[in-house]
């Protein structure tokens, strides 16, 4: 029997820790995810746990030292937001190139400056290219479920990469939700018990990590990498797929709200999506045709299969909670545009930058999305199509 | 056993092998492979490396010269790499998923860009944090790697690419940071400061020891450069032996708090010897500039002075 609690998105990040028992967990406290260490020493000061905690002097030292941990054998963990992750971003690089099955737990927050603890997407947005597999969490169970799935996939020998669970700082990570947990036993079995195939800890077969690599290796590297990235799409649904059987969640690439027999819909991820699901339904009485694709996997960006579960809508709004600043529009809206134009789908689409530092978004807002997608439906042309939610124009 | 060099390279191969791209010349791998020397044969190590001279020259893809375990991550996080892999060790034995009765020893190598300067936050809080481990200074006072730029470790008028000595600054106008000292100041059970000098016995001690004193222990190693330093090749050992007899590189350790002066030369040379076989002091010798010799002697037997005291008082503490 699962076990019914209600907890804080950190606290469930927390507990998912706490259940997969990593063996080591090195990090320094940032706004919001301060909480997950907070969490984690406490089960590991009182023997919860069998994990070395390396209370760190700085995000960077966070994830050397679990790029140092990983390598050397272990499985290693880490927390943080924002700045933090702006200060690992050397070691990120470094962690995903080295093939290290790291799982980090992403509370989302505005990267500075100016200085802002409020939540929006800019830290994920900007490691979006570093070689790390992004799960995005509407919920709390969510982000509970991603994490304990998160070593499954990353430590597929055709994956080998490292993950982070993203969720949206204070919004969840500060909320308290009901959720449903799964037994401690059941997750260890889950989970399994780490065996990688070469690690610096086997003195039987001492190995060299993090060469300097040239020009005659360093593209077949990458392209490695690449091809481990693609390769997680289908192990990330393979691993859903179990875990439905035992759990009974489900669990995509994304999620698709109402969306089959949608004329409109909003792309998002994380917790803006369970507003627009609430928005949506309201629609839906009063006879309008909206639909919500919620993206779960943003990296590897399942592009083709978004693309394919957009083609039958006549406009589309995709939200970013973090702005490009390149004057064209938001990261996952470049995204789902590119998709779309490959798979020869031209719909009329606009990007819409929203929540930056933490600025709410309401159901008025995600209403007035809608009815702005209503218009250009019947245009043959979007006009202005990288638009603001909740800007103020003076 | 009494240390004989002879008896330690027969015993002992060398766990860093030829074949790496160090110049003829260079310190570093001289100490380094003495260093490694000093494991016991029966344990294994763990060897975290920073960017520097030293990994780019030793682990080019797919070839490594070191025999041991090894990781190089990135420049300024050799210690902190370093705690995580003994932080793993740690924990994996504590869960039984590792042989009990065989030893793994953790150790860290950084030049002193990777030390003094960018890694050393991250120096600090490894060993604040208690990890049984060893941390390598090899100093040879500027950014080599990136091709002779000032570091915190340079002495005062060296001239570097980024200190050079011209017409109005002649070289690098601060003195050097103490970096023995700060890492004494983290009250370590062991710190201590070597050069590759005497038949290699100083280095080789030293090194056995930092080792096999449990927690955190640094090691500051001289590691001369003749391209920074601009000597020629086959005079690195004099140029060691010099640094130790001007006592511009005093050899010492300190034991939980106790400092020991390891080497007193009898007649302590005057920093000139130390100086004139450099091409980065050359300036210091022309007419006119006899105050930046002066300077120099006054700062060598300030430090010098300093740690004849330290020596005393830390050794009448009862």
């Amino acid at each position: 029997m699962s076990i019914r609690e209600r907890l804080s998105g950190n606290e469930a990040a927390a507990t998912a820790m706490k259940q997969i028992n990593p063996d080591v967990v090195a990090a320094f406290p940032i706004t919001p995810s301060t909480e997950i260490p907070q969490y984690f020493s406490t089960f590991v000061d009182n023997g919860l746990v069998d994990t070395e905690f390396v209370a760190v002097e700085s995000e960077h030292s966070a994830m050397s030292a679990c790029i140092g941990a990983e390598s050397a054998g272990a499985r290693a963990m880490t927390a943080t937001s924002a700045n933090g992750l702006s200060l690992m971003w050397e070691m990120i690089y470094i962690a995903s190139s080295l093939r290290l099955p790291i799982v980090m737990s992403l509370v989302n927050r505005a990267v500075s400056g100016p200085l802002n603890i409020h939540n929006d997407h800019s830290d994920a947005m900007g490691v979006r290219d570093s070689g790390w597999i992004q799960l995005f969490s509407e919920t709390n169970q969510e982000a509970y479920d991603n994490l304990i799935m998160a070593h499954r996939i990353a430590e597929n020998k055709d994956v080998l990469l490292p993950l982070m669970v993203c969720q949206d700082g204070f919004i969840t990570s500060h909320s308290i939700e009901n959720i449903e947990l799964i037994e401690d036993e059941k997750v260890k079995e889950f989970v399994g018990e780490y065996h990688p195939e070469h690690y610096l800890l086997n003195r039987n077969e001492p190995i060299a990590v993090g060469p300097l690599d040239v020009q005659t290796y360093l593209f077949e590297h990458k392209y490695q990498q690449a091809e481990a990235m693609r390769n997680a799409k289908k192990v990330i649904l393979e691993v859903a797929k179990e875990f439905e059987k035992l759990t009974g969640r489900k669990y995509g690439l994304f999620e698709e709200y109402k969306l089959e027999d949608a004329e409109i819909a909003i792309v998002c991820m994380n917790s803006t999506a369970g507003t627009t699901k609430d928005v949506v339904d309201s629609l839906r009485e009063r006879g309008i045709k909206a639909g919500l694709l919620k993206v779960r996997v943003f990296r590897p960006f399942p592009a083709e299969e978004i693309a394919e579960a957009l083609k039958h809508l006549k406009a589309i709004a995709v939200l970013d909670k973090a702005d490009s600043l390149n004057g064209v529009g938001g990261a996952l809206f470049e995204d789902v545009a590119t998709g779309m134009y490959i798979n020869k789908t031209t719909i009329p689409m606009a990007s819409y930058v929203y929540g930056i530092g933490g600025r709410d978004t309401t159901a008025k807002d995600i209403e007035s999305v809608f009815s702005d997608l209503i218009k250009d439906s019947k245009k043959e042309k979007i006009e202005n199509p990288y638009r603001y939610i909740g800007l103020r124009k003076e | 056993m009494p240390y004989n060099v002879k008896e330690v390279v027969a015993e002992r191969p060398s766990r860093f092998t030829s074949g790496h791209r160090m110049c003829a010349g260079c310190g570093a791998p001289v100490v380094t492979r003495m260093i490694l020397r000093a494991l016991k044969k029966e344990d294994h190590a763990v060897i975290a490396n920073a960017t520097g001279c030293m990994e780019v020259s030793s682990f080019i893809y797919p070839y490594t010269s070191w025999t041991d375990s090894f990781i190089h991550t990135a420049f300024e996080c050799a210690a902190a790499t370093c705690s995580g892999a003994e932080a793993a060790y740690k924990s994996l034995k504590k869960q039984g998923k590792l042989p009990e009765n065989e030893n793994t020893k953790f150790i860290a190598f950084g030049g002193d860009g990777g030390t003094y300067d960018i890694g050393l936050q991250s120096l600090s809080g490894a060993m604040e944090r208690g990890h049984d481990m060893t941390y390598v200074c090899y100093d040879n006072g500027a950014y080599m790697n990136t091709g002779i730029q000032r570091s915190s470790a340079t002495p005062r008028f060296a001239d570097t690419t980024t200190s050079p000595a011209g017409s109005v600054i002649p070289g690098k106008m601060q003195s050097r940071k103490d970096l023995t000292e700060i890492m004494e100041a983290h009250h370590l059970p062991y710190v201590a400061q070597t050069a590759a000098y005497l038949n290699l016995k100083d280095l080789y001690e030293k090194a056995e020891k930092a080792i096999y004193t449990e927690g955190p222990t640094f090691l500051n190693v001289l590691a001369p450069c003749p391209r920074g330093w601009g000597y020629p090749t086959e005079d690195l050992m004099t140029i060691n032996k010099l640094a130790v007899e001007t006592c511009y590189w005093p050899l010492y350790e300190i034991v939980n708090g106790k400092y020991k002066i390891t080497y007193k030369p009898v007649k302590k040379l005057p920093i000139e010897e130390f100086l004139k076989p450099q091409k980065r002091f050359k300036h210091m010798f022309k007419s006119g500039n006899e105050w930046m010799i002066e300077e120099f002697q006054k700062e060598v037997d300030k430090r010098w002075e300093t740690l004849l005291k330290l020596e005393e008082m830390s050794n009448n503490e009862n």
